[in-house]
């Protein structure tokens, strides 16, 4: 049967796609919107704008979790394990940040990230230093809206 | 009589054709270790007796990580909080709310610790409390740390068989 067969050709090729797809999106790099505007004025710099800031995430990153203080990171939140805040790392091991009331050093395998948007932004202030293994990737480009289309500091 | 240019350009085919048939291997093989199940070799002494410290053979499971939390007794692999590069091997003693009281160092002195692991984390142990670095030394971990679940040991081979979910 001629439909038959294009169906199951379809479906192959499909489930091949998607199979490559998931392995670059994982290994390579990914495309994500950013909510919120804890990051202003780096993403999403108007608040209530329709249009959400999308950003290049890269993977490479993670096989050796070489990361540096400055760089925006994609982490899993370590109280609501299904969410993923982006903010930029601020400390790194061993350095001390000051807090509102006392500086705390930063341990071994974590860091300190925080928001560029310190008035509203849910970061290490309220939840302390995070485990580098919770770092899912690195945001190294802007892609929509093209106006801003380019890289980050 | 097949002429030269030809020859080249079919072995160009080719080798695009295994380079491709390579690739997809690569990304099947990827997507089932990072999202169904992959094969561990686990040593060191800080799970004995449950897990050999000269070397074991584990299968560990992905899928259910992302529907449920993990129960108390479930033997996990971790991204150590010490090192994201390291991934020991330890048992979930505590989950969320759980009031844990724990010996700090046996082998120094008898003072004991009481915490209440905090919401999005669990509290891990390796079964041979007096050569492990776990919970009782970085806190209570966050479930995003948690790789996977061991299900079975696969090798040696006089100990093929499932391990148990809870403390023996």
């Amino acid at each position: 049967m001629g439909i038959q067969n294009l169906l199951w050709q379809v479906a192959k090729k499909s489930f091949t796609g998607s199979i490559i797809g998931l392995t670059i999106s994982d290994r390579c790099c990914s495309v994500v919107p950013v909510r919120g505007d804890s990051m202003s004025p780096t993403f999403n710099p108007q608040k209530n704008s329709y249009l959400d800031d999308y950003v290049l995430v890269d993977k490479f990153c993670l096989k050796d979790y070489k990361f540096a203080r400055g760089d925006v990171v994609v982490f899993g939140s370590p109280t609501h394990y299904r969410d993923r805040y982006i903010k930029r790392i601020v400390g790194m091991p061993g350095e001390w940040i000051s807090s509102s009331r006392d500086v705390i050093r930063v341990p071994e395998g974590h860091c300190w990230v925080e928001g560029d948007n310190k008035t509203s932004s849910l970061d290490s202030r309220t939840f302390g230093p995070i485990p580098l293994g919770l770092i899912q990737g690195r945001v190294t480009r802007v892609v929509w809206p093209p106006q801003r289309l380019g890289k980050i500091s | 009589m097949a002429s030269p240019s030809s020859f080249w350009s079919k072995a160009f085919r080719d080798a695009i054709k295994s380079g491709v048939f390579i690739a997809k291997i690569y990304c099947f093989l990827h997507v089932t270790t990072n999202h169904l199940g992959f094969m561990a070799y686990a040593y060191g002494p800080s799970m004995t007796p449950t897990l050999h410290s000269s070397g074991n053979v584990l299968l560990a499971e992905r899928i259910t990580k992302r529907s449920q939390k993990p129960s108390r007794g479930d033997i996990v692999v971790i991204r150590s909080p010490e090192n994201p590069n390291k991934t020991p091997i330890k048992r979930v003693i505590g989950i969320e709310g759980d009031r844990i009281s724990f010996v700090i160092d046996p082998r120094k002195n008898d003072q004991s610790e009481t915490i209440v692991v905090p919401k999005g984390h669990v509290f891990v142990q390796g079964d041979y409390m007096h050569n492990s670095r776990d919970s009782r030394n970085f806190g209570p971990i966050p479930y995003g740390l948690i790789q996977g679940r061991v299900l079975w040991r696969v090798w040696p081979f006089q100990d093929f068989g499932p391990l148990e979910p809870t403390l023996t």
